[in-house]
């Protein structure tokens, strides 16, 4: 296996040194982000080449207004489930963990399944929907069982399609996230004019996609190329985009650093209104919606989601922020740029 | 958080598999997937996102080897 490895990686370097000029790869997936820096690939980059992290990982993505309507809604009483990663984000008022000690019930479950198991006992939970594509089938199962949702769910290409137009984001090719690709298939990416491979999670998986990208630019070529296609299917998971079609509705969405972007974002369908935590405390959310005081910061993880910032660039990177007190979400998720980057590289120097 | 974690089905009982990863054996949602017992499956927070083709698991390795 190593010589293999070598030979992608001389392979990098050649086509590198042929194109000749500056070159940003963007890694699309917060699971990419944390591939390269825990096999240390950008160190083994050729000079001209720069990877960046883009807007995918989940929990980063999602606005601070939906984390202060969650934080109210626990303050208010109402029991909440939440997957992990999301308890610590600060809101402009607090975390849901910092609510949780406050007394508020806020469960953190590993797994949708936990959440529509406690809310058997509490049928008034609700779980905090949010994510990408990979994790709405599962949320849309969940409501068919019952289960109340806030849904902060997101819709990927959208946001490929938002960095493309901002023409201050200069990316010359996308490593297109794997499981979301599991679920929305191939073909969707074909109107970005911009190199992509779908890539799986291994460190040979992305240099394989590295070196694929490097080749279609050699050969001033724009073009999606499947790199998982042991798990992704060309037309994706045709079952789980049915259930996802049947419970949520297209809508517009807001999103951490990249602000409202048209038909990204996903609510649910007025057919299970019972289970939309909107519609059930329409009044709620509309008081704590007001009663949001913007707390100051000067955390960019809005820009780090663009690649516009590089994690170690922001003030507070490793001084007032880091993974055991974060001041923003990409120092929160483990898929964030800010706490890989703390992780593997700034803590191993 | 994509951890990439393939495990074999044992058995299946409605929507929820049991499902081998190396040795753990762990109950699964297999509703978004069309499986049958001894498949390999993808596991996403729980559920199966997809079956794995294990003939294309050969194909990294021919890419690797050209």
């Amino acid at each position: 296996m190593k010589t293999e490895i070598k030979k992608l990686l001389k392979s990098i370097q050649i086509k590198a040194q042929k194109i000749g000029r500056p070159l940003r790869l963007m890694e699309l997936c917060g699971t990419h982000s944390q591939t390269i820096a825990q096999n240390g690939i950008k160190s083994l980059m050729p000079d001209n080449i720069r990877l960046v992290s883009g807007p995918g990982c989940p929990v980063c993505v999602t606005a601070q207004k939906d984390i202060d309507i969650m934080v109210g809604l626990a303050l208010a009483g109402i029991p909440v489930a939440v997957y992990g990663d999301a308890v610590q984000v600060p809101g402009n008022l607090m975390s849901l963990e910092e609510a949780g000690r406050k007394g508020a019930e806020v469960y953190i479950v590993y797994d949708i399944t936990e959440a529509v198991k406690i809310a058997q006992k509490k049928p008034q939970l609700v779980f905090f929907g949010l994510g990408f594509e990979t994790t709405t089938g599962m949320t849309a199962w969940a409501i068919k069982q019952g289960l109340m949702v806030y849904s902060a769910h997101k819709l990927f290409p959208p946001a490929m399609k938002a960095l493309l137009a901002n023409k201050k984001i200069k990316v010359d090719g996308f490593i297109d996230p794997g499981h979301v690709s599991v679920i929305i298939g191939v073909d969707v990416y074909c109107q970005f004019p911009i190199p992509q491979v779908v890539a799986g999670f291994e460190g040979k998986d992305v240099l394989i996609a590295i070196e694929k990208l490097l080749t279609q630019i050699l050969n001033k070529e724009r073009k999606v190329e499947n790199a998982y296609q042991r798990l992704v299917k060309k037309e994706g998971n045709l079952k789980a985009q049915k259930l996802i079609q049947e419970v949520f509705k297209v809508a517009d969405a807001d999103w951490r650093g990249l602000g409202k972007i048209k038909k990204s974002g996903l609510k649910i369908r007025s057919k299970y209104q019972q289970q939309d935590a909107e519609v059930v405390h329409k009044k709620l959310i509309q008081k704590i919606k007001k009663e949001i005081k913007i707390k100051p910061s000067a955390c960019q993880c809005g820009l780090v989601l663009q690649g516009l910032v590089e994690a170690k660039q922001c003030p507070l990177f490793g001084r007032s922020c880091t993974p055991d007190n974060p001041q923003g979400a990409c120092m929160v998720s483990v898929e964030g740029s800010c706490n890989v980057e703390f992780r593997y590289v700034q803590n191993n120097k | 958080m994509c951890l990439a974690i393939p495990g074999k089905i044992l058995k299946i009982k409605g929507q929820i598999a049991k499902v081998d990863f190396n040795g753990i054996q762990k109950e699964i949602n297999i509703t978004m997937v069309n499986a049958k017992i001894g498949d390999y499956i993808m596991v996403h927070a729980g559920f199966a996102i997809e079956k794995m083709d294990l003939d294309r698991v050969k194909d990294i390795q021919n890419y690797l080897n050209t």
